[in-house]
């Protein structure tokens, strides 16, 4: 585990707040949807609101880069990242060929955010075998 | 890098936390510096210099003079 800095239990709090607003923002989204509640243009608002706090997300890691002071954890987050970043846009390349011949189904978008959060497991695995005690 | 972090620390009784605390960095990146997984920036390694009062060759060996002593 990579060590508890300032900086993380900032980026922690941050990411407890963002899931928050991302729940109530999803669930007000599909409620909205699902009731005919919103209209015309305002639909197009209601349906990113749920992206907002994903963005969020991202903006949030980027301030913990910044932030974290330790040089060795940065270079460690740092390489989870380019795992995380390598891995994702692997998977979407592979699964977009598959789609585009039609032997896989359609997947939304977003979940390339999942898959890029299961690349940071796999970046946390890869600072382990490489870097022993001090890796991820 | 190879280095001569741990002999150092050893001289004067710390752990691996307490040259951490003193360098204002975590446990992990002193065993990182000295197991030579990473190399630290130059002002963290006048930092470490600084604390054991040396200058930075005295702790870290050159890779290039290392190499060609090895030759």
């Amino acid at each position: 585990m990579i060590a508890r800095t300032d900086a993380s239990k900032r980026y922690n709090r941050r990411t407890i707040w963002i899931s928050v607003a991302y729940a109530i923002f999803l669930i007000a989204a599909v409620y909205g949807f699902k009731h005919d509640l919103v209209g015309g243009p305002l639909r197009y608002v209601v349906a990113v609101l749920p992206a907002l706090p994903v963005v969020g997300l991202f903006i949030a890691m980027g301030r913990y880069l910044v932030e974290e002071q330790d040089e060795y954890v940065r270079m460690l987050l740092v390489r989870q990242m380019l795992w995380a970043m390598g891995f994702a846009l692997s998977c979407a390349t592979v699964w977009g060929f598959l789609d585009g011949f039609g032997l896989v189904g359609h997947i939304d978008g977003y979940w390339i955010v999942v898959v890029w959060y299961f690349g940071q497991a796999v970046g946390g695995i890869a600072n382990k075998l490489m870097l022993g005690d001090g890796g991820c | 890098m190879e280095n001569r972090l741990r002999v150092l620390r050893a001289e004067r009784n710390w752990s691996q936390q307490d040259l951490a605390e003193r360098i204002e960095v975590s446990r992990q990146s002193v065993n990182a510096i000295e197991t030579g997984k990473y190399d630290p920036s130059l002002p963290l390694a006048f930092r470490i210099a600084e604390l054991f009062d040396l200058p930075i060759e005295e702790i870290f060996v050159s890779p290039s003079r290392r190499s060609s002593k090895a030759i």
